[in-house]
């Protein structure tokens, strides 16, 4: 990675995700690369569902941050050409979204069953002891378990293919 | 291949069926949020109408790379008439076990429509194929842990499941009502066709429904539902697309 496309992804390291804030973009693996044209950045971004409501923030996001930061007219775009999966949140994002107290997903190999999604440690007192209340959360991106060591709800964050 | 303007046009009308399909699918899944028999079942249809309406959105935008006009104006501006959705779609949610029916019945005609559009030729469409294919996963995974669930349940859970697959079923073969460039679609490489798609869903539901002990009606004593292809649709489309355009209708540039 070049110089300049390395200030970039500091500068995007800086920015969290709007309803996760302990995570970076960089670090939950929606910044698909840095392309540039002359002086001006062009950041590709890529969904992590399509139908996330926080996609059109996160570019705003993006852009002011650039701008703020002294690049005057940086390009954002998202496409579906690189295709988000769940493995591709960095070991340091796995650790941030626990911070916020949501289980990591596990690694998958491309496929997803239901008793993968059931074997889920619990992000409070990292008990296996678990059940998978429902594949479906508060946002697109969340599963919500129930822990029978601790007694405690907890939602996780879902593998995705 | 060189795409011709008969090719052009089958993959526009491709585009804005399964878009039309995903966008009021959604809109009636949309309808159990706050209504759901258990809090989960709120969510999930609720999460699953958000996912359909960003996948027509895909679509929607693919349509505009075409030529059409911006997927606000397509999805808000058009009568029932216009609309390609199948009639299966359309049908008020119902009882709960209908809207499950038609959740296991339309989710795995998606997926597999999906996963054979992945090979498109036409890049766009094998993109968001992939990109769907991890999402429309928790679709089928919800619909066959109820199916199973129920026909586990009581004689009446297994007999209404049994009974609201009766009548979903002609109405999801119309999914499957060809269009008019079902050939040049298969000759470009971009869809196998919907006889295709039809044969492989058949297979997988009649297998998956007996392993827990239901059984769909014979297709040799079934009428398909045609006509949502064609744009002729029941009275319950057109209610539909003035309530969920309204906000549009007032002030069509708002913004929130």
């Amino acid at each position: 990675m070049d110089n300049r496309t390395a200030d970039i992804y500091r500068i995007l390291e800086t920015i969290m995700d709007p309803e996760i804030p302990t995570i970076s973009l960089v670090d939950l693996g929606i910044v698909t690369g840095v392309e540039w044209e002359n002086d001006i950045p062009h950041v590709k971004l890529t969904p992590t569902f399509s139908g996330c409501p926080a996609l059109r923030i996160m570019e705003q996001m993006v852009h002011e941050k650039l701008t703020e930061t002294g690049y005057e007219t940086p390009k954002v775009s998202t496409s579906f050409e690189v295709v988000w999966n769940t493995n591709m949140i960095s070991e340091k994002g796995l650790t941030a979204l626990k911070k916020h107290g949501l289980a990591p997903p596990p690694k998958h190999a491309g496929y997803i069953e239901l008793d993968v999604l059931s074997d889920i440690a619990c992000p409070l007192c990292d008990s296996r002891n678990t059940t998978m209340q429902t594949p479906f959360g508060p946002t697109l991106c969340r599963s919500m378990h129930y822990c029978k060591n601790c007694h405690n709800a907890f939602e996780a964050f879902k593998p995705v293919t | 291949m060189e795409l011709t303007e008969r090719h052009i046009e089958g993959l526009k009308e491709l585009l804005y069926k399964m878009a039309d399909d995903l966008l009021i699918m959604g809109h009636r899944n949309s309808e159990w949020t706050g209504l759901g028999p258990v809090l989960e079942e709120d969510i999930a249809f609720s999460s699953m109408a958000q996912d359909k309406l960003g996948q027509s959105l895909a679509l929607f935008e693919l349509l505009h790379e075409l030529g059409e006009n911006i997927p606000d104006i397509v999805a808000f501006t058009r009568n029932d008439k216009q609309f390609h959705n199948c009639h299966l779609v359309e049908m008020p949610i119902g009882e709960y076990d209908f809207s499950l029916a038609r959740h296991y019945l339309f989710d795995h005609a998606d997926a597999i429509r999906f996963a054979m559009l992945e090979n498109s030729s036409f890049e766009g469409l094998s993109m968001i194929s992939r990109k769907f294919r991890g999402e429309i996963k928790y679709h089928t995974m919800h619909a066959e842990a109820w199916m199973k669930q129920l026909s586990q349940g009581t004689e009446e859970s297994k007999a209404r499941m049994q009974s609201a697959l009766n009548a979903a079923f002609p109405l999801a073969l119309g999914i499957f009502e060809e269009g008019n460039y079902e050939a040049e679609l298969k000759e470009a490489g971009i869809f196998e066709g919907e006889a295709a798609l039809k044969s492989l869903w058949l297979k997988m539901v009649i297998s998956e429904l007996q392993k827990h002990g239901y059984n769909l009606p014979d297709t040799n004593d079934v009428t398909p539902t045609l006509g949502g292809r064609k744009g002729f649709h029941t009275e319950h489309l057109q209610p539909l697309l003035n309530e969920m355009s309204e906000v549009f209708q007032i002030d069509p540039g708002a913004d929130w």
